[in-house]
């Protein structure tokens, strides 16, 4: 009796969630499926000309790409951008929020807006101001660090200074989402347990550290995930400012793909990059995920 | 109140459907409109020729899209896989044989020898050359470009040169002769090692073919290749140039003004920005060279742009009339004074607006001795890989054989797929999509 009424239950659930299930297949899984079965092959130009010109190499892309010293070096910019990167750009958003959610501060609407301001500015109209703040001669970056007596630095022109340029730059451009999250999670910590921990004797750190901090734990995994794969998918700060270079030292993995892909239309060889890329953020989520549970 | 608030939309309405059927219908026929492709600075002087083709064909139209350089490629590309190509192109010459390999290039031979106002020999031949994949003419030369020097005649003749070797050795000389002029904090040339350009012009110059087998092997490693990547990073070793890369030197006009260096390779782009960017006081002082060579005047390479027709367009008649027209001498001189680019064809070189720039006129003498790199779709590819170990080498972070090794490796690997095509279309019999 109640299973004639379940399965009836499901057969309609199952038709409300026709539509979307049939979207998700059609616009996610077949092409993710298709990206795979492509990464397979040695789709090339060739073969965008003539179908039957594409051969079927097995994991030949994916052992090619162990062998390649440019993935190797991508691979490396790309860890380098997300270890440095990402930490850092999750710890200014925590500071800015725990200042803006602090009681003394006026004009509060204001400042957020300040610091939300450019997550919706278009990037490449960002990073065409950023080519003069970084300029080696006429930089307002050299000009304010030659105040303090440092020498001016070739941001975007030197292997090593063109990845902590690239890193700056996202932070700016990132920091102000995070914080609005955080901003969101700090003001639903309850205000007498800070109240109980003052009457304690606990110090602002105290507090912050045991308080603030474990309170937004769900809140701080998000972020760190949502930042971790975002910035695993470096590319449009790369492609305008410095186009990879000098020396590959900004290439990223991404940046690669689309270089594979579309500049040289080795579709197989760059849907192998994606799913190699796919395979590291999902291990990255995994493991801080992992991490989290074995805490708690 | 009311009448005035309704009357103006509806007026301003009617006068938008006046201009918008004005503009669609200027002649009792309807007219085909074709669209036509075009890059950067070239895409914006055209349209004033186009001005002037549209007053001659009255039943064409022609909707002229610009495309900044750095994208052109990947939009004709997605284009083409799109279905959406435009009618007509200007095409880089190096990317023919890739959109040959896709099959979306309209053949023009039948064209070309129709046509009663083009000869092939009013072309340079190494230009037109890059146009012919296996035997069949896919473009017509539009534009040419190649690579000479640019010298300070002033240093040269304190270091004791008139006029500027031919060959390498004397070539070397007169470096060598400069240097000791200015001193260890400049250099005789700047060949910036991110550019694939220097080594691949030298590695013609020594004879070199770059690819063997019908451009399915390299030939890096062979001996021709090899002496002129020695030559290459000799300079750089002996301190006559500086291993830089082009965006570490701030401002090349500024310290090319200043004596940083005394000779650069490049470009007939480089004419008007050596002439606006550099001070008055020193136009007297830079000149230009055909490029020297191992025992005499050297190759360069044959650049430049061709305007293509795409299969699978409906308007080709229409559009090649624009190719016809944009290819009589008149209106190559007449885009070459706009644009500044210099014309492909050689009668069009007689006019005075040429022969008055005597700086052209090492154009002029190059241009008879330019080759194409390999046609093949995958020289873009492999360009990009002889930057990288050429750079290596440059910086020495590699040694020269390790360089040349990966390089040949690496380029090997590249062409395995052409060596399989080709070993397919012939035991195969299927219809060939490689041309050798």
């Amino acid at each position: 009796m109640s299973t004639i009424l379940e399965r009836q239950q499901a057969r309609a659930a199952l038709q409300f969630l026709a539509p979307a299930l049939t979207l998700i297949a059609v616009f996610f899984f077949l092409p993710v499926i298709a990206g795979l079965l492509l990464s397979l092959t040695d789709f090339d130009i060739y073969a965008i000309g003539a179908l039957d010109t594409a051969r079927f190499v097995g994991l030949g892309n994916y052992r090619d790409l162990l062998h390649s010293t440019l993935f190797w070096t991508a691979l490396k910019n790309t860890l380098y951008f997300v270890l440095v990167g990402g930490p850092l750009s999750v710890a200014i958003s925590l500071a800015a929020a725990v200042l803006l959610n602090s009681p003394r501060l006026r004009f509060r609407p204001f400042f957020r807006t300040v610091y939300f301001a450019p997550v919706v500015t278009t990037l490449v109209a960002v990073a065409i101001v950023w080519r003069y703040l970084y300029h080696p001669r006429y930089g307002l970056l050299n000009h304010i660090l030659g105040w303090v007596g440092i020498e001016p630095i070739d941001w975007l022109g030197d292997p090593h200074w063109s990845m902590p340029a690239i890193i700056i730059l996202s932070i700016w451009k990132n920091f102000g989402y995070n914080m609005l999250i955080f901003l969101a999670g700090l003001q639903t910590i309850p205000e007498e347990l800070y109240e109980a921990a003052s009457i304690d004797g606990a110090g602002p750190w105290r507090s912050f550290f045991h308080i603030t901090f474990p309170s937004l734990g769900p809140v701080f995994l998000f972020v760190a995930v949502t930042t971790m794969i975002g910035y695993f998918q470096l590319f449009a700060e790369p492609y305008v400012m410095t186009q990879g270079g000098p020396l590959r030292s900004t290439t990223s993995l991404v940046l690669l793909m689309y270089e594979e892909g579309f500049r040289w239309w080795r579709m197989g060889v760059a849907s192998s990059i994606a799913f190699v890329l796919f395979l590291l953020t999902l291990g990255g989520a995994l493991l801080q995920l992992r991490l989290r549970r074995a805490r708690a | 109140m009311e009448a005035p608030g309704r009357g103006a939309p509806a007026w301003f309405l009617a006068c938008l459907v006046g201009v918008a059927t004005g503009c669609a219908a200027p002649s009792e026929d309807d007219p085909t409109t074709i669209r036509f492709w075009a890059m950067g600075r070239e895409g914006e002087v055209v349209q004033e020729l186009v001005a002037d083709f549209e007053q001659e064909f009255p039943g064409i139209r022609v909707e002229v899209q610009q495309i900044p350089w750095s994208a052109a490629h990947e939009k004709l590309l997605t284009a083409f896989v799109g279905r959406a190509s435009p009618d007509l192109a200007q095409l880089g010459n190096t990317w023919i044989a890739e959109f040959v390999a896709l099959q979306a290039l309209e053949p023009l031979d039948v064209r070309i020898a129709s046509a009663n106002t083009l000869a092939p020999s009013d072309y340079f031949s190494g230009v037109w050359d890059t146009n012919v994949i296996d035997g069949t003419t896919y473009g017509l030369p539009w534009y040419v470009d190649t690579r000479v020097l640019f010298y300070r005649k002033d240093i040269l003749a304190r270091a004791g040169y008139d006029a500027m070797p031919v060959t390498w050795s004397g070539w070397l000389e007169s470096m060598k002769a400069v240097k000791r002029t200015v001193g260890p904090a400049n250099f005789a040339i700047l060949l910036p090692v991110n550019e694939w350009t220097q080594p691949v012009i030298f590695g013609l110059q020594t004879g070199s073919p770059l690819l063997g087998d019908e451009a399915t092997r390299s030939a890096f490693t062979e001996p021709e290749f090899r002496k002129a990547f020695t030559f290459y990073l000799d300079l750089f070793r002996s301190g006559l140039a500086p291993s830089l890369a082009n965006n570490e030197v701030a401002n090349i006009y500024q310290e090319f003004e200043k004596g940083y260096f005394s000779m650069c390779i490049t470009g007939p782009w480089n004419l008007g920005e050596f002439q606006n960017r550099l001070s008055p006081a020193m136009q007297d002082s830079w000149d230009t060279a055909p490029l020297p060579g191992p025992d005499g005047p050297g190759l360069s390479l044959a650049g430049g742009s061709s305007l293509v027709l795409f299969r699978g367009s409906p308007h080709r008649d229409a559009a090649w009339r624009l190719v016809e027209f944009l290819s009589r001498p008149e209106q190559q001189v007449r885009f070459s004074q706009l644009s500044g680019d210099l014309p492909a064809r050689r009668e069009a070189w007689a006019d005075p607006f040429l022969t008055q720039n005597p700086r052209t006129s090492a154009f002029w003498e190059q241009l008879q001795r330019v080759v194409a790199t390999p046609k093949i779709p995958e020289w873009e590819l492999i360009t990009s890989r002889i930057l990288e170990y050429s750079e290596l080498a440059a910086r020495e972070a590699a040694p020269p054989d390790t360089a040349l090794a990966r390089l040949d490796a690496d380029v090997n690997r590249i062409l395995e797929k052409r060596r399989w095509l080709l070993g397919r279309d012939r035991t195969g019999g299927t219809e060939g999509h490689v041309s050798p």
